[in-house]
């Protein structure tokens, strides 16, 4: 009986730590752009398919790994460059609809360049499970927790104790009071999309040993993400990742406990009930609209 | 001010396009095209009305079209109801759902709306999934031939005037509500919510009765396609199918009932020959759709009318 419900809480967090790295990258692109970037599941996507080409094309998994984060980070770059700074002042609709056509370009290039048959990734260290009480725990699992962990402690470093982060924070609260201050915001909407396609590209990586990779994994693990970063309140890193954990172990023990079919519609239930009862989400600030 | 623009001469222009193309149309894949353009346009035109007018996202209608279809095919199948009755239930339906989840919902602003509507969206999708006992699950189901006071469409040509009249009928219905106080009214709410509640409009009320006008619209033009296309499947509801659905609207120009149904026809005939590329349709059609919201951002019809405004009139 313990044993179930450890057994679902493990994959709970395990997976709801995966949502809460794609849910971050959502929160911090949000931050300094007001722009909710669709591609981010995306960039999950490629980091996850080009290991694999990469470790297919003979090199050690480390090197693939870091090469995927790279190429993925070149890609947000470009995205940022050539979709979002030139419509700094589009409406949220139009960015909306911006965002959602680099997805779509994303995915058919990737279908391209692979093509649509899953992919199936080694862990970092063996999948001999290691037993806790009755419940099987994969090595996988702890990597994924202990890097998220790792990326908390890292983003709370940056943002509280270097130049950058804090300059980073200052536009995210009031971009014309950072550029009047002298912080180049738009380096800072740069810096935004590489921070968030290095996570989403990392967060495919660790998952794709579990969860195997495709063409297609972007889409849900993308809008999940979000789920995770609105749970939170949009735009609070730290929410973003408590959401991915509330998320992940909801889902969960919606698959063990009723019914493994409406595991998928558990993150967006969610969704609603909070958005109808706390329209900012759990940590959101309130916003107060100007006339 | 857009809105003085002689809407009535767009109405007669729309008319004579839809009595003249099938002169135009010879086989029955081109009538095939033509009946799917009228159907999106007509989701379009209300779904219009919810973002380009009323400000209000929805990534969600693709879920109220999916709703209109599986109503008329599990009513007419399992229940022997008939086809019309079939699709004034599924209307009704839509109607209460959409006017319950539409106070809490329209609430929310921004991305906030997006992701909710979304959610509720991919619900819908997720239950026609799952419930295959009514349903027929992801395989979808058939479904009979609609019946129209004891009148049956057979060919194309017959479809083509039933889609092509719903799609005029709608088009009047927005141009009037437009044109009404209720028409000013969501302008109001659109420049600023708080604005427009200041000045004594019940923007709440407003905002309600357009998100259940269009998902209405979208329920009725399901069912219609249920009947014509006689099979339909849950990826009818999926998050793909209402970004379609947003990108016509946005991709013909907000707050332009024309524009929606350009961006319709646009977006329903280009993947027609974009199958031509195969492998890289996705690229192309997401290529496309970025660089129009980068280089055109107020849509074709809109920018189309602005260039053609600047040659001919004095520029002012």
């Amino acid at each position: 009986m313990f044993a179930e419900f450890l057994q679902y809480l493990i994959s709970g967090v395990t997976v709801g730590a995966i949502y809460g790295l794609v849910g971050l990258g959502f929160s911090i692109i949000f931050n300094s752009s007001q722009v909710i970037n669709f591609a981010q599941g995306e960039f999950v996507m490629i980091g996850g398919m080009a290991t694999v080409s990469l470790i297919s094309a003979g090199i050690p998994m480390p090197l693939a790994m870091l090469g995927a984060v790279a190429i993925t980070t070149i890609i947000g770059v470009l995205i940022e460059k050539f979709c979002i700074e030139p419509s700094r002042n589009a409406p949220v609709v139009t960015l909306i609809i911006i965002t959602i056509g680099a997805s779509i370009f994303l995915r058919g290039m990737a279908e391209v360049i692979w093509d649509r048959n899953f992919h199936s990734l080694a862990p970092i260290s063996g999948d001999t499970p290691i037993n806790i009480g009755g419940a099987m725990l994969l090595p996988q699992s702890i990597w994924i927790v202990g890097s998220l962990v790792a990326v908390v402690i890292a983003l709370w470093y940056f943002f509280n104790r270097t130049l950058m982060g804090k300059a980073m924070l200052a536009t995210s609260y009031n971009r014309l009071a950072a550029q009047l201050v002298g912080i180049q915001v738009r380096s800072i909407l740069l810096l935004s999309f590489v921070l968030s396609s290095a996570l989403g590209a990392f967060a495919g990586i660790l998952i794709a040993p579990i969860a195997m990779t495709y063409s297609t994994v972007g889409i849900m693990l993308g809008l999940k993400g979000f789920s995770a970063a609105i749970v939170g309140g949009l735009g609070n890193p730290m929410g973003a990742i408590i959401g991915g954990l509330i998320v992940g172990i909801a889902e969960a023990m919606t698959a063990g406990y009723i019914s493994s079919a409406y595991k998928d519609a558990v993150a967006f239930i969610i969704i609603l009930g909070v958005l109808f009862f706390m329209p900012n989400g759990l940590f959101g600030q309130k916003m107060v609209e100007k006339v | 001010m857009e809105w003085r623009q002689p809407q009535t001469g767009g109405m007669l222009v729309l008319i004579f396009i839809i009595i003249t193309l099938p002169l135009l149309l010879d086989n029955n894949f081109h009538y095939e095209i033509a009946i799917k353009v009228c159907l999106n346009a007509a989701v379009c035109v209300g779904l219009n009305l919810l973002i380009g007018y009323a400000g209000q996202i929805s990534l969600g209608h693709a879920g109220f079209f999916a709703l209109g279809a599986y109503a008329s095919a599990i009513l007419t199948d399992r229940y022997g109801l008939a086809p019309m009755m079939a699709m004034l239930t599924g209307v009704i339906g839509v109607g209460l759902l959409s006017f319950v989840i539409a106070r809490p919902i329209l609430k929310l602003k921004g991305h906030y709306l997006a992701m909710g509507t979304l959610g509720m969206g991919i619900i819908i999708s997720i239950v026609l999934n799952q419930e295959a006992d009514f349903t027929g699950g992801p395989d979808g189901m058939s479904v009979g031939s609609l019946s129209i006071f004891g009148w049956e469409p057979v060919t194309e040509l017959h479809w083509y005037w039933i889609v092509a009249t719903f799609l005029v009928v709608c088009v009047g219905l927005s141009l009037n509500l437009i044109n009404s106080p209720v028409g000013r009214a969501l302008r109001a709410v659109h420049g600023s919510e708080i604005a427009a509640r200041t000045m004594g409009i019940d923007t709440t009320r407003y905002k309600v009765l357009v998100f259940v006008v269009s998902a209405v619209l979208a329920c009725i033009a399901g069912s219609l396609y249920a009947h014509y296309n006689g099979y339909i499947t849950p990826s009818r509801a999926n998050f793909f199918h209402s970004i379609e659905l947003v990108t016509m609207v946005v991709l013909g120009g907000m707050a332009s009932t024309f524009g929606a149904v350009v961006g319709a026809m646009v977006l329903t005939v280009v993947p027609q020959f974009l199958t031509v590329f195969e492998d890289y349709e996705m690229m192309v059609f997401g290529g496309v759709l970025m660089g129009m919201m980068i280089f055109m951002r107020k849509g074709l019809v809109p920018t189309l009318k602005e260039a053609i405004g600047k040659r001919f009139n004095d520029p002012d």
